[in-house]
């Protein structure tokens, strides 16, 4: 079986995969890290995207081994110890989950967003979370929690 | 997902030397058509060759009025490449039309011109701007590299390493999004070139991306809307299924193209 190395994090990681072993298999059952979930399991929800190398991607769409040598980032990275990256407050203080599935994707889309562009209207985030599907909150309250972001992040 | 031999090969001759040394294998470039596939069990490569890490297959070039893009390049890295949104802004708008951004963090021109699919995007504009596929033992012009639905020129094996884009005079992509999946339902690329005016259709031929002669020569005489109003596409050639009829099809492609000339810059 291959071996895999990643950053996971920021922790370097390591493991004995199969080569069909997916990234977000080897993040929750090899790593423990269960905030990365599996909605769909055919690309279209969202609810897996993890940063690989400051890009965002569904982890339910990549192989363990495409990722060999990546920095990853889970939303277990965001947060420092116990206080909450700016996005994750936002998501609190807007009301911007209610059953929460979908929100660890949510989160990291959203921050890839910020981080690429600061400035995105409200026009841009809806286009941008074309890929995340949410089926509580209608997503205005994600919207609104993401340009509460674009100003504390 | 039945399991397979998976390759990381880091140049091109070690990945075709790879390919060739293995019973069934297959490319796999971003992996955003072939992993879905994979997990279906509908498809069960014995090798998985994963060009990831194959450094000279990535990267935009523009050399005169050609855009030369590496097969690997990710359609976020087209979309946002100040090169092709100023040589050819239609190109680089298509590319940031696909799927979603983590699909277009992940996704790849080859892999998507490789797969031609009948409802994928970069075929209608490899085909409207006259593109030439270059792979790792021939160069094969656009015209003569989409075959049918999912069939194209490349050889058991063949890989492809790059698309070239003459610059156009004027061009523009008008996609009506399937709401769900993000695919064209009806796109078509319009384009004024050194060679005349090109009319690419996606998301509608039964034998995938294809011309429209009609609009073309019709735009030859007079680059407007109005031109292509009267011009209609036979639907008995065009995809009917649960998403719409070839009728509609048919309706949609006179639209998207009036639109496209319009929009053309």
């Amino acid at each position: 079986m291959p071996t895999v190395s990643m950053t996971v994090n920021g922790k370097k990681v390591s493991g004995e995969v199969e080569g069909r072993t997916l990234l977000v298999q080897f993040l929750r059952e090899n790593l423990h890290l269960t905030g990365t979930h599996v909605g769909c399991d055919t690309s279209q929800c969202g609810a897996c995207v993890v940063h690989v190398n400051g890009d965002s991607m569904k982890s339910c769409t990549l192989l363990a081994v495409q990722a060999e040598g990546a920095e990853v980032t889970t939303i277990e990275g965001l947060a420092d110890g116990d206080t909450l990256h700016p996005m994750q407050e936002a998501f609190r203080d807007n009301h911007g989950l209610q059953c929460g599935f979908c929100t660890p994707g949510m989160v990291m889309s959203a921050v890839d967003l910020v981080k690429k562009n600061p400035k995105a209207s409200e026009h841009e985030i809806r286009e941008w979370l074309e890929g995340n599907i949410c089926r509580c909150t209608g997503y205005h309250n994600i919207v609104k929690s993401i340009q509460q972001a674009q100003q504390t992040m | 997902m039945y399991d397979f031999a998976y390759h990381k090969p880091s140049s091109v001759s070690d990945a075709v030397a790879a390919r060739s040394g293995a019973e069934d294998g297959t490319y796999v470039a971003g992996g955003m058509t072939l992993v879905p596939t994979l997990k279906q069990r509908l498809a069960q490569p014995s090798d998985l060759i994963d060009l990831g890490s194959v450094s000279e297959l990535k990267g935009i070039t523009v050399s005169g009025d050609t855009v030369t893009i590496g097969a690997m390049t990710t359609h976020a890295t087209v979309a946002n490449s100040a090169d092709v949104q100023s040589v050819i802004p239609a190109l680089a708008a298509l590319a940031g039309m696909i799927g979603d951004p983590q699909v277009r963090n992940r996704g790849t021109i080859g892999g998507s011109v490789a797969n031609n699919d009948p409802a994928a995007d970069y075929p209608a504009a490899c085909l409207a701007l006259g593109a030439i596929i270059k792979t790792d033992k021939r160069e094969i012009a656009a015209d003569d590299f989409f075959t049918g639905m999912f069939e194209t020129a490349l050889e058991d094996g063949e890989m492809i390493v790059s698309v070239s884009f003459p610059k156009p005079q004027k061009a523009s992509y008008q996609k009506f999004i399937n709401p769900a999946s993000r695919y064209a339902l009806v796109g078509v690329f319009a384009a004024q070139t050194g060679g005349g005016a090109r009319v690419a259709v996606t998301g509608a031929g039964q034998d995938g991306v294809f011309r429209v002669p009609e609009m073309e020569s019709a735009l030859g005489a007079n680059w407007s809307p109005e031109a292509v109003a009267g011009v209609s596409v036979d639907a008995g050639t065009l995809n009917a299924d649960i998403h719409a009829s070839a009728e509609y099809r048919a309706h949609l492609i006179t639209v998207m193209a009036k639109r496209a000339v319009a929009a053309a810059s």
